[in-house]
């Protein structure tokens, strides 16, 4: 299969691979997926007095697109609101990388791995974590 | 050295130029029908596939009478299995195979079942082994047929085959092998080994694609498939349609080259093979899948644990491999040769299959090593598995959220 050259671009050059300390109580983590279905990602969350998000970092066990998949997710919760990063949605992530169909699914774990992650930041800082209304599994 | 470096030549080998130097008069000057008795056209077409007959007998230890010329291996197993399935359905209905086969085979087989027959599918050992035991243990008076594969395509595990033909041969059963993977990398005999039906690729062993041969044994016993295509009656009646003169001259130039390249090729295969393994299993936590001492020369199959494989291959760009990884199939579901070998779903996702060939160089090989070795630490590095591992963290103990 052909990849995207965004998708050859982040798996290339992943942006902030990386662990943050998940003890912290400004870290929020969120890891999905299995190892048996051959994709794991994990996603942190940094976030600031007013909610916004500082940093990202994540590791992925997986494809390429799933690779790239979580390196565009952490680009672009840098500087968001954790209540704008509920709001990404997977189909942004297959159009901006071009996913083909068979792929979809990368971009559903990292959908998924923001909100697990904005969830424990949530709930670690006394807030209730928010369902999805979206239902993937 | 050119890159990308070609490590897949159990999927298909680069054809030898001296094969194609052989075939290249059959297009448009020697360009007759085999079947066409009344002119020099088809007599020397006729000659030419005569010929190539012989050299694939050769290299099989047949007699040429016993080679019918096919599109290929699929076809091949195809016939073999329907065809005996057929022509002795009066005398049972059981054939016996193994999860491990080519898909050919398994289909095969199950179309055999659709059309009234009763399949036995034997599990293999964790090394990629069929247990005689087993094997012995499912044969009934009504079983037919035993179909096992000689060499593996995943892994290149090498089945015992004149044990299991002997075991056939016990309760009255036909013997068939898919060799595709092993005929002109290692010796195959018919006679010795004990087969009856043996499917062959040219395209695996450096001839063109889309040519191939089913071996039907004439004697001892006389073995007869019916025919799956409707035609012309040729090749005595097993298979119509005409035959394919450049193709049968490549494969049997193919099968000369191996007859006289085989014995030292495979030692410099299995020596350079056996060097790609050592460097590569210096890396923790990666598994040479399937038994190494039963294995043909040029095949290796690793496992790098808490890595995916086609995130794997991506990263060696400059290497052409094939993983049993799901992301490369349709299906999402990791390789069914490496499961059945009891491997974890995880392990499986994580392999990689290194295949070398005629034209494969030690320098090659060298660069592979270092390609992978980076590739699989860098991701490593990327991997959350890999981390967590380090940290002493129990992956099993974790509760997986499936998807």
């Amino acid at each position: 299969m052909a990849y995207s050259d965004k998708v050859i671009d982040h798996y290339t050059n992943p942006r902030n691979v990386g662990t943050l300390d998940k003890s912290s109580h400004k870290v929020g983590t969120g890891l999905v997926g299995a190892p048996e279905c051959g994709d794991v990602m994990r996603l942190q969350i940094e976030v600031g007095d007013d909610n916004i998000i500082t940093d990202a970092k994540f590791k992925t066990f997986g494809c390429g697109s799933a690779i790239a998949s979580s390196s565009l997710a952490t680009e672009w919760l840098k500087g968001k609101t954790i209540d704008d990063a509920m709001k990404i949605d997977n189909m942004d992530i297959v159009e901006e990388l071009a996913l083909p169909p068979v792929k979809i699914h990368c971009s559903v774990l990292a959908e998924d791995a923001i909100k697990a992650a904005i969830n424990d930041f949530r709930v670690k800082n006394g807030m209730e974590a928010i369902e999805s209304e979206k239902a993937h599994h | 050295m050119n890159i990308p470096i070609y490590l897949d030549n159990n999927a298909t080998t680069p054809m030898d130029p001296r094969v194609l130097e052989a075939m290249i008069p059959y297009f448009t000057q020697k360009f007759g029908n085999a079947a066409s008795r009344n002119h020099p056209f088809g007599w020397v077409a006729e000659e030419a596939v005569d010929y190539a007959r012989e050299q694939v007998a050769k290299l099989i230890g047949a007699s040429e009478k016993e080679i019918i010329f096919t599109s290929g291996a699929t076809e091949s197993d195809n016939l073999a299995i329907k065809g005996v399935f057929e022509m002795y359905k009066e005398k049972g209905n059981h054939i016996i195979t193994t999860v491990t086969e080519h898909k050919a085979v398994l289909d095969a087989c199950k179309h055999v079942e659709k059309m009234g027959g009763k399949v036995t599918y034997l599990p293999v050992q964790e090394d990629g082994l069929l247990d005689l035991a087993l094997l012995e243990a499912a044969m009934t008076n009504e079983t037919i047929l035993v179909s096992v594969m000689y060499g593996n395509n995943e892994i290149g595990v090498i089945q015992p085959i004149k044990e299991i033909a002997a075991i056939a041969h016990k309760y009255g059963a036909l013997f068939m092998t898919d060799a595709v993977q092993a005929v002109g990398k290692i010796p195959v005999d018919v006679n010795k080994d004990g087969i009856d039906l043996l499917a062959l690729s040219a395209h695996k062993f450096y001839g063109p694609k889309g040519v191939g041969a089913l071996y039907v044994r004439r004697k001892g016993p006389r073995v007869k498939v019916t025919a799956q295509m409707d035609g012309g009656g040729h090749e005595r009646g097993m298979r119509s349609g005409t035959l394919n003169v450049p193709g049968i001259v490549g494969l049997g130039k193919a099968a000369e080259l191996c007859m006289l390249e085989m014995e030292s090729e495979a030692k410099r295969l299995s020596a350079l093979r056996d060097k790609l393994q050592a460097g590569l299993t210096v890396l923790e936590e990666s598994y040479v899948n399937g038994n190494v001492e039963h294995r043909l020369p040029h095949v290796a199959n690793i496992s790098f644990k808490y890595v995916e494989g086609e995130g794997l291959m991506m990263a060696m760009k400059d290497l052409a491999v094939s993983s049993g990884s799901a992301c490369t199939s349709a299906s999402l579901e990791p390789s069914y040769v490496l499961k059945s070998l009891g491997l974890s779903d995880d392990l499986a996702h994580s392999s990689i299959r290194f295949g070398l060939g005629r034209f494969t160089t030690e320098e090659e090989v060298d660069y592979a090593i270092e390609v992978t070795k980076t590739a699989v630490t860098n991701l490593r590095n990327m991997s959350p598995l890999w981390e967590m591992f380090k940290e002493g963290i129990d992956l099993d103990s974790i509760e997986w959220a499936e998807h």
